[in-house]
């Protein structure tokens, strides 16, 4: 049967029906489609530890008594709050390439005396771009991936560090004095007593922000990277039977219906698993969701 | 070009009046001020109006969700649950295709695959499944006495709804609801960078903001100058929100009344 159909997908004008479709829908691209997923999918693995720990250290920061440090820490929280993030997206990805370039530029060319904004160009000098201009495909292809991850990272770090921050503050200050009244450090009582108690106080908080993390990401495609919706408007348009075997109307309405589908089911699973998460970790907490367990249980 | 001069060729670029070609080079401070501060016109509006008529359909939805009714609630549920489950940015892309579509079916959806409306009516829905939401969690923690105290005065059916629910629903709902307003008004950035076309380069702020990123290569200047803009913006929202959350609760003492704070928690 296998044979059969790579056979027949080889003169798609005599099919029709199911058999064209399941032709059409593994061609070359749809399968580049596909894999498209797997970035997503790849985003959220590379994306979610960075964040958190971008926003470990912000939430850390924001507490130091250090009083610059605890106001970088502030800052960094403070500034999402008020401005659109895709603002941020779009800002971050320039704002880092530029950057990296700089500060390449500064160590490999420092003998350079030309500016490097010339009226409406940024030049640095050839050794300094990045990726180098005589680079594979897929290096650069890497570079836009990480610099998006990046910017992800620097986002929904600020978003962690606001709740970790608030999860700090949470726990009871009674648990700290104890831990002072033993003669811990501060460096002690923050390892040894806060940090392994505010993770209850996160969890909400933490559950929430993958829910945003996920709707986030067909933002990818403003920065640049081949991503779903890349595809689903490359393969959902008009196609006319003198460029492609498989000739279409505009089918745009449908590949972005597909993906919508896609994200449904992805949170609609992701908050089956987040309330069991949530069910586990409340069992036998002192809380009023622990409380709650415990009279149905009885 | 003076400043001044400036602002009356761009002021009002975002709506097509004024000087039609964009500056092509050499751009100066003033203009990046003028011409972003033009395309906020299109956020202003676009969150204006979905957060208004958005207020009522939620109202509608919050009621239904709430309801024993099967007929009432699932069509309820399934509303809020597709608009909150799925990135607004996939939705745009949608409803502007499926516009596009119907609009082959039937010229009265001409208008609708032009940003002011098509755009418009896809916020609306959003931002209805977002407060509908919102308003639902505060229908169920309206204090129990209330609604006795409704019962033991012979009220019932619509006064009941309209003197105790509501209101009550309203106040507590509020500080959420000033949240979901703000980042509204964030998600109005995304218009023009979905299908919605900027006919005749009349974009929202981001859009000229980008513009600029792009042909000077510079984001530090441009990005700024939106960031400014919308956190004025957002101070504005905070302030009229604040107002009606005074007013609200204008009978409870002072101290009682609970602040509005600002939670950082939506990306659609």
């Amino acid at each position: 049967m296998g044979h059969f159909v790579i056979f027949a997908c080889t003169d798609p004008q005599t099919l029709s029906g199911l058999s064209w479709l399941t032709c059409y829908l593994t061609t070359g691209k749809h399968l580049a489609f596909y894999g498209a997923f797997g970035t997503v999918l790849l985003l959220l693995a590379v994306t979610a530890p960075a964040a958190m720990a971008f926003g470990f250290g912000g939430a850390m920061a924001a507490r130091s008594r250090i009083l610059p440090l605890s106001w970088l820490g502030r800052g960094y929280i403070a500034i999402v709050r008020g401005v659109p993030d895709i603002a941020f997206f779009l800002f971050f990805v320039i704002a880092l390439d530029q950057g990296i370039e700089y500060l390449r530029h500064k160590i490999k060319c420092p003998d350079w005396d030309e500016p490097l904004r010339q009226g409406s160009d940024f030049i640095v000098c050839q050794a300094a771009k990045m990726p180098l201009g005589n680079s594979p495909q897929w290096i650069h292809e890497a570079y836009g991936f990480s610099l998006a991850v990046l910017t992800f990272a620097i986002v929904f770090g600020a978003f962690s560090a606001n709740v970790l921050y608030g999860a700090m503050r949470a726990v009871p200050h009674a648990q700290l004095e104890t831990a002072e009244a033993y003669g811990m450090s501060p460096r002690q009582t923050f390892w040894r007593v806060l940090v392994p108690q505010m993770w209850v106080y996160a969890l909400p908080g933490l559950g929430n922000l993958w829910m945003v993390l996920i709707k986030a990401t067909p933002l990818l495609f403003l920065l640049g990277v081949e991503d779903i919706v890349y595809w689903a408007r490359e393969l959902g348009g008009a196609k006319t039977p003198r460029f492609t075997d498989f000739p279409h109307p505009d089918w745009r309405m449908w590949y972005f219906l597909a993906l919508l589908v896609f994200y449904l089911c992805f949170t609609r699973v992701s908050e089956i698993v987040l309330d069991r998460i949530m069910r586990r970790l409340t069992r036998g907490q002192a809380t009023a969701g622990g409380e709650a367990q415990r009279k149905a249980l009885t | 070009m003076s400043c001044w001069e400036t602002v009356q060729a761009y002021g009002l670029r975002s709506l097509g009046i004024g000087e039609r070609l964009l500056p092509r080079n050499d751009f100066t401070l003033c203009e990046q001020f003028t011409l972003i501060g033009s395309g906020m016109i299109w956020n202003v509006y676009f969150g204006l109006f979905a957060l208004v008529s958005g207020f009522m359909l939620a109202t509608a939805l919050a009621v239904a969700k709430a309801n024993p009714n099967p007929w009432l609630r699932k069509p309820a549920e399934w509303f809020i649950f597709i608009f909150r489950g799925s990135p607004l940015f996939i939705q745009f892309f949608f409803g502007y295709f499926l516009f596009l579509s119907l609009k082959s079916v039937h010229p009265f959806f001409d208008a609708f695959t032009s940003a002011w409306l098509g755009a418009l009516v896809v916020l609306f829905f959003n931002t209805s499944a977002y407060s509908a939401e919102i308003f639902y969690g505060a229908l169920h923690s309206i204090p129990k006495g209330d609604t006795e105290a409704a019962d033991a005065y012979g009220m019932s059916g619509w006064p009941r709804f309209k003197r105790v629910i509501w209101p009550t629903m309203l106040r507590l709902a509020w500080p959420a609801y000033t949240n979901e307003a703000i980042f509204l008004f964030h998600a109005t950035t995304l218009v023009f960078f979905t299908g919605f076309p900027a006919l005749q380069q009349r974009g929202d702020a981001l859009y000229y903001a980008s513009y600029f990123a792009d042909k000077t290569f510079n984001p530090f200047v441009p990005y700024p100058i939106l960031a400014m803009y919308f956190i004025m913006l957002t101070l504005v929202i905070i302030g009229v929100f604040g107002l009606i959350n005074r007013r609200l609760n204008k009978h409870l003492p002072q101290n009682q009344i609970r602040k509005i704070r600002l939670r950082p928690n939506l990306i659609r």
